[in-house]
C-alpha cells in the first residue's frame, strides 16, 4: 500500500498544501486522534495489510481486471483505452475496498458499531455489507429525498441487517446525511466508528480512505505495464468526493509524464449553476471538516449540487484533489449529464458493459482525450462501478422499454 | 455603528461579585425574522441574561440538535444574511449587555476573517464562539480577534485530554465554553454527570470563567450547574419556547421572559 512519503501527501496535521486540515468540534478531536493513531499503526503492521489483502482477494474479487476495450477504441478511432474493472468488485464498485479497510480497522480498535452516510445508497450498501462480514452493528444515515428515490438500496441495506435512518433536515440529501452521522458520532464515539464514504472530511479520513483505495492504481499500474510494456499517457477517473479517483491516481502521482485527469459532474453545464463541479465551478471554503473547494453562496452557505449521478452529487471534494488541482499536477474538468449518458450508452453498445453513471463521466472525458491523443496513445480509465443501480435513471433518460 | 461594546469578562466578574453564576442566553439571528429576533433577544436581556449569544444560521450545523436546526433553517429560508446577524448584534449590544456571535466557521471565512472582526467590533460585538474549529485548526481568527481585543471562546469537551484543555484555554479570551454532554445541542431531562469533572479539569488550568452549555432547560438545572460553573448557557430551551408559540408572538415572548426569569433565579440559588 503506502509507498515512500510523497510530496502529494498530507503533513502530520492532515494539510495538503492549503487544503484539508481538521475543522471539527473539540468533542470529536479525541476520536479523530485515536483513529489517526490506529490507522497509522495498521498501515505499519504487515499482519493488518496481509489480512486486508486476503479479505479483498477472497471476498471482494480484488485485484479487479484490466480490460483492453478494443472495440470501443476502434469506434472512437483514437488512443487505446484500458478499463480498470472496479465494477466487477463485490457490491459493484470500488467502495468495497474502503469499507472493508475501515471495518477491519474498527475491529482492530475494539469498537462494535459502525455508522455511515450515503447518498444514492452505494456506500450505505457497502458499509452494511462490511458490517455483516465483520459482525458489527450498523446504522446508515440517508437523506429522506434519497431514501424515496433509492428504495431498492434501502431494502438491500435492511436485508444486510443495517438500520437506515432517513434524514429530513436541510436539503435532506447526502450533505445532511453526513451532518446527521456526525451528530450521532459525537454522542456515540466511545463504541462507534464512522465509516466515511469518500476521501474527504477531517484528517485522517482523506489520507486513510486513500490508503484503503489506492490498490486500484497500484494494481492498474502493474497491469498496464504488463499488458503494454509502458505507462499510460493519461489516467482518468470521475470525481465526486473523490475516493475512486484518489485510489486510481495515487500510484501515478510521481510518474510526472502521466497526465492525471479528474472529471467532475457538470450537471446541466457549469454555466447554468446546476452542477456538482466543485473544482471547476466552486471556490475555497470549509465544509464537513476540511478546507477544500466547495459550492457556496456569498454568505458561505452551502449550495445544493446537481448531477444526474447521485454518487457525484456532493457540494465538496476531497482536499487532496483540491491540492492536486491547485498545484497543477491534476486537471479537473466538468462533464455534463448528457455527455456522461452518451458515453454510458456507447460503452454498453461497443463492449457490452453497463457502467455506473459516475464512471460514465470518466469515460466521456477520456473519449475526448483519446481522440486528441490519436492512435498510439494510451488512456487508462477507472470504471469505478456498475450500472444496475442506475437503470431507472437510464429508462427515463433514454426512454427505454416504451 | 456603535463602537466597542461591553466584553464578557465584565459580566462574569459582576456575577462572581454577587456570588452567583452568569446566565448566558442564545438565540439565532433572524428567528422568527430579523426584527422579531432582536425583540426576542431583548426580552432575554430584560429578564436577566448577563451575556447574549447571537447564533449565525448556517446550512450545515453539525453540532446542533433538531430544535436549533429548525430555527436556523427557518431563518435561512426567510433569507437571513450575515449582515442581518451584525445588525442584530448592534441592536443587542446597544443595551450594554455583552453580545457574542456563535458561528460555524465557513461563513466567517467567506466574509473575510479580518473584515468580520472589524465589523463585529464596530457593531459593538464582544467576540465569537466557534464550535467547529479548535485553536489548532490554523485559522486567522486568533490574530484577527487580537487586533480588536475580541473574545475568543473555544470549546472544551468531556473527551478532551488535559493537554488539549490547557492548549484550548490558553487560546481563549473572555470565557471558556464547556460542552457538558457528548452530543448535540438540545434540552435534556437531566443534566450531565460529565459536566462537573470537566469544569474541574478546566478550572485547574485557567483563571478564565468556565460556562457550561448543552441541555439546561429550567431553573432547577441552572441552579445545579451554577453550583460548580461560572456561567450557565441556555439555547435550545429558549428556541423551544418560541417554537411552541409560533402562531402567537406575544405569548412566545411572554414564555421567553418567564423562562429567563426562572433560569436567572436558578443561577442565584446555588
Amino acid at each position: 500500500m503506502s509507498g515512500p512519503a510523497s510530496v502529494w501527501n498530507a503533513d502530520e496535521q492532515g494539510w495538503f498544501g492549503e487544503f484539508g486540515g481538521r475543522f471539527m468540534p473539540e468533542a470529536l478531536v479525541a476520536a479523530l486522534d485515536e483513529l489517526t493513531v490506529a490507522w497509522q499503526g495498521a498501515m505499519a503492521d504487515q499482519a493488518f495489510r496481509a489480512e486486508f489483502d486476503t479479505i479483498l482477494r477472497e471476498y471482494a474479487g480484488v485485484p479487479s481486471l484490466l480490460y483492453d476495450a478494443v472495440r470501443l477504441s476502434e469506434h472512437l478511432g483514437g488512443a487505446r483505452i484500458l478499463l480498470k474493472r472496479e465494477d466487477l468488485n463485490h457490491t459493484g464498485a470500488h467502495k468495497i475496498r474502503n469499507v472493508l479497510g475501515q471495518a477491519l480497522l474498527t475491529r482492530r480498535m475494539g469498537k462494535t458499531r459502525v455508522i455511515a452516510e450515503t447518498g444514492a445508497g452505494q456506500h450505505g450498501v457497502a458499509s452494511a455489507t462490511a458490517a455483516a462480514y465483520f459482525g458489527l452493528e450498523c446504522t446508515v444515515y440517508m437523506g429522506s429525498v434519497d431514501t424515496k428515490r433509492q428504495a431498492l438500496n434501502v431494502a438491500r441495506m435492511e436485508l444486510l441487517g443495517a438500520k437506515v435512518v432517513p434524514v429530513d433536515s436541510g436539503s435532506a440529501t447526502l450533505k445532511d446525511a453526513i451532518n446527521e452521522a456526525l451528530r450521532d458520532w459525537v454522542a456515540s464515539v466511545d463504541y462507534t466508528a464512522y465509516l466515511f464514504g469518500t476521501a474527504a472530511g477531517p484528517h485522517p479520513f482523506p489520507s486513510m480512505v486513500r490508503d484503503f483505495t489506492r490498490g486500484i492504481g497500484d494494481e492498474a499500474r502493474a497491469q498496464v505495464l504488463e499488458l503494454t510494456g509502458r505507462l499510460p499517457d493519461v489516467v482518468a477517473a470521475c470525481v465526486g468526493g473523490g475516493s475512486n479517483a484518489i485510489g486510481m491516481f495515487t500510484a501515478f502521482l510521481d510518474d510526472l509524464d502521466v497526465r492525471i485527469l479528474g472529471f467532475e459532474a457538470g450537471g446541466d453545464g457549469v454555466e447554468t449553476g446546476r452542477h456538482a463541479a466543485t473544482i471547476a465551478g466552486g471556490d475555497s471554503g470549509v465544509l464537513h471538516g476540511a478546507r477544500t473547494f466547495i459550492l457556496q453562496d456569498d454568505d458561505g452557505q452551502t449550495i445544493e449540487s446537481h448531477s444526474i449521478s447521485a454518487g457525484l452529487d456532493y457540494p465538496g471534494v476531497g482536499p487532496q484533489h483540491a491540492h492536486l488541482a491547485k498545484s497543477g499536477r491534476g486537471e479537473y474538468l466538468p462533464v455534463t449529464d448528457r455527455q456522461a449518458m452518451d458515453a454510458l450508452a456507447l460503452l454498453a453498445r461497443t463492449e457490452g458493459i453497463i457502467c455506473a453513471i459516475e464512471s460514465a463521466h470518466a469515460l466521456a472525458g477520456a473519449f475526448d482525450v483519446a481522440r486528441d491523443l490519436g492512435p498510439g496513445g494510451l488512456v487508462l480509465v477507472n470504471l469505478s462501478g456498475r450500472g444496475d443501480k442506475d437503470m431507472e435513471t437510464a429508462i427515463d433518460w433514454f426512454g427505454l422499454g416504451r | 455603528m456603535s463602537g466597542p461594546g461591553a466584553r464578557t469578562a465584565a459580566a462574569f466578574a459582576r456575577a462572581a461579585d454577587e456570588q452567583r453564576a452568569a446566565l448566558v442566553g442564545y438565540l439565532p439571528a433572524g428567528f422568527p425574522d430579523v426584527e422579531g429576533g432582536i425583540e426576542a433577544i431583548k426580552v432575554l436581556v430584560d429578564a436577566g441574561c448577563d451575556v447574549i449569544e447571537v447564533g449565525l444560521p448556517y446550512s450545515d450545523p453539525v453540532m446542533d440538535g433538531p430544535t436549533i436546526q429548525a430555527a436556523a433553517q427557518q431563518a435561512l429560508d426567510r433569507g437571513v444574511r450575515v449582515s442581518d446577524v451584525l445588525r442584530t448584534v448592534e441592536a443587542v449590544a446597544a443595551t450594554g449587555t455583552p453580545t457574542v456571535v456563535m458561528t460555524y466557521w465557513n461563513p466567517i471565512e467567506r466574509y473575510g476573517v479580518a473584515r468580520f472582526a472589524a465589523d463585529l467590533d464596530a457593531a459593538g460585538g464582544a467576540g465569537l464562539i466557534t464550535p467547529d474549529i479548535t485553536p489548532d485548526s490554523r485559522t486567522e481568527w486568533p490574530v484577527a480577534a487580537d487586533a480588536h481585543d475580541l473574545d475568543k471562546v473555544f470549546l472544551v469537551a468531556p473527551s478532551s485530554t488535559d493537554a488539549r484543555i490547557a492548549m484550548t484555554t490558553q487560546a481563549c479570551r473572555g470565557f471558556v465554553y464547556a460542552t457538558a454532554v457528548m452530543g448535540v445541542t438540545g434540552a435534556r431531562a437531566t443534566t450531565s454527570e460529565l459536566a462537573g469533572p470537566l469544569v474541574k479539569r478546566t478550572k485547574a488550568v485557567t483563571d478564565l470563567p468556565v460556562a457550561v452549555g448543552l441541555g439546561v432547560s429550567n431553573g432547577g438545572q441552572a441552579a445545579e450547574v451554577a453550583s460548580y460553573a461560572d456561567g450557565v448557557i441556555v439555547g435550545s430551551a429558549f428556541v423551544r419556547a418560541l417554537l411552541d408559540h409560533a402562531d402567537d408572538r406575544v405569548a412566545g415572548l411572554r414564555a421567553l421572559a418567564a423562562l429567563t426569569a426562572d433560569l436567572a433565579d436558578g443561577v442565584r440559588r446555588a
